[in-house]
């Protein structure tokens, strides 16, 4: 699909647009429908559209297989150590209020940092299932 | 107006299912798939669950199917016709049917306020979050707060789904190429 026009430059075109609202779901999933799960899965269908149009070479520039690989396990870790400071605090764990001295701020920096986490591992996850099924069609 | 759209969207889910069923050609199956979460996802706009409604959209009608087509790709993309008429199955699968419609009569009706989850857990949530001065997206608090564990678990089947896609697809393979055994897997079909 490398020579179509419509294609290459529809997909540039909309390819920040689906980033961006896959940040909007995050950040606004205090007030509005969705989260990391939603955001995440919406920034991995945006990456492969882009492999699909510009192929997996490109989208390897974009998401390196290296850096992606890593953000597997470290959105998990991202989550965990989310938890970590209402523990120093003498709180419970993954107590979000500790995060800022207005309690509700605190609370929703603790989801943004702890939705973070979930972002990050199930874009990279599905990013990750992506590239390992080209790259076996190929191979 | 409502029962229209949902009347529309369920005939056509109908619809697709029986043309999955009837369909020889993975390749057309694959499509058909990708269309009938494009449905779900609708109905599920419909049922004001916008979040689930996101997320079918992106993976069962994004994602799957460009792993689905990448699969086809990897096995050949025909279904073996039929070896014979499978009478037991078809007999196996229709009184499934008929016991799960039968255990429905015993489900309170579809978004009758006297359900049992509208009766107990739903109000205690939302009180409680009023009360703790939560952010006004309740879906967020019960999955970032009350069940923040029931969350990292998630995540952490998610971390772990992917790992072992990876070590399936990727492991296997390196251990071919080294016995000279990289064929293209489901060649001889």
């Amino acid at each position: 699909m490398k020579q179509d026009v419509i294609l290459r430059v529809g997909v540039k075109t909309v390819f920040p647009f689906i980033l961006m609202f896959a940040l909007y779901v995050h950040f606004h999933g205090d007030y509005g429908p969705g989260g990391g799960f939603q955001a995440g899965v919406i920034i991995a269908a945006g990456i492969i559209l882009y492999a699909l149009v510009f192929g997996s070479a490109a989208a390897k520039r974009v998401a390196p297989v290296a850096v992606v690989e890593r953000l597997v396990p470290a959105g998990v870790l991202i989550y965990v150590f989310g938890g970590i400071p209402g523990l120093f605090a003498g709180k419970r764990f993954l107590d979000y209020t500790v995060y800022a001295q207005d309690p509700l701020h605190g609370h929703e920096w603790g989801v943004f940092i702890v939705e973070g986490g979930v972002i990050v591992t199930v874009a990279a996850t599905m990013i990750a299932i992506f590239y390992a099924f080209g790259d076996r069609a190929r191979g | 107006m409502e029962l229209a759209i949902n009347a529309v969207l369920l005939t056509l889910l109908v619809a697709i299912s029986l043309g999955i069923i009837r369909q020889r050609s993975l390749f057309g199956v694959v499509l058909l798939a990708g269309a009938y979460s494009f449905l779900i996802a609708s109905i599920l706009i419909v049922l004001d669950a916008v979040d689930v409604a996101m997320t079918e959209a992106a993976v069962g009608a994004g994602i799957s199917t460009v792993v689905l087509l990448a699969t086809l790709h990897l096995t050949g993309s025909m279904e073996y016709p039929k070896p014979r008429p499978a009478v037991l199955p078809l007999f196996v699968c229709a009184v499934t049917g008929v016991a799960l419609i039968w255990g429905t009569w015993d489900l309170p009706g579809f978004g009758v306020a006297v359900a049992p989850i509208h009766q107990a857990t739903v109000p205690e949530y939302l009180r409680v979050a009023e009360a703790h001065l939560i952010a006004p997206n309740v879906v967020t608090a019960v999955l970032a707060d009350y069940r923040g564990y029931d969350t990292m678990g998630e995540t952490t089947v998610v971390f772990t789904a992917g790992i072992g896609v990876m070590l399936l697809l990727r492991g296997r393979r390196k251990v071919g190429a080294d016995a000279g055994l990289d064929a293209k897997p489901g060649a001889k079909t």
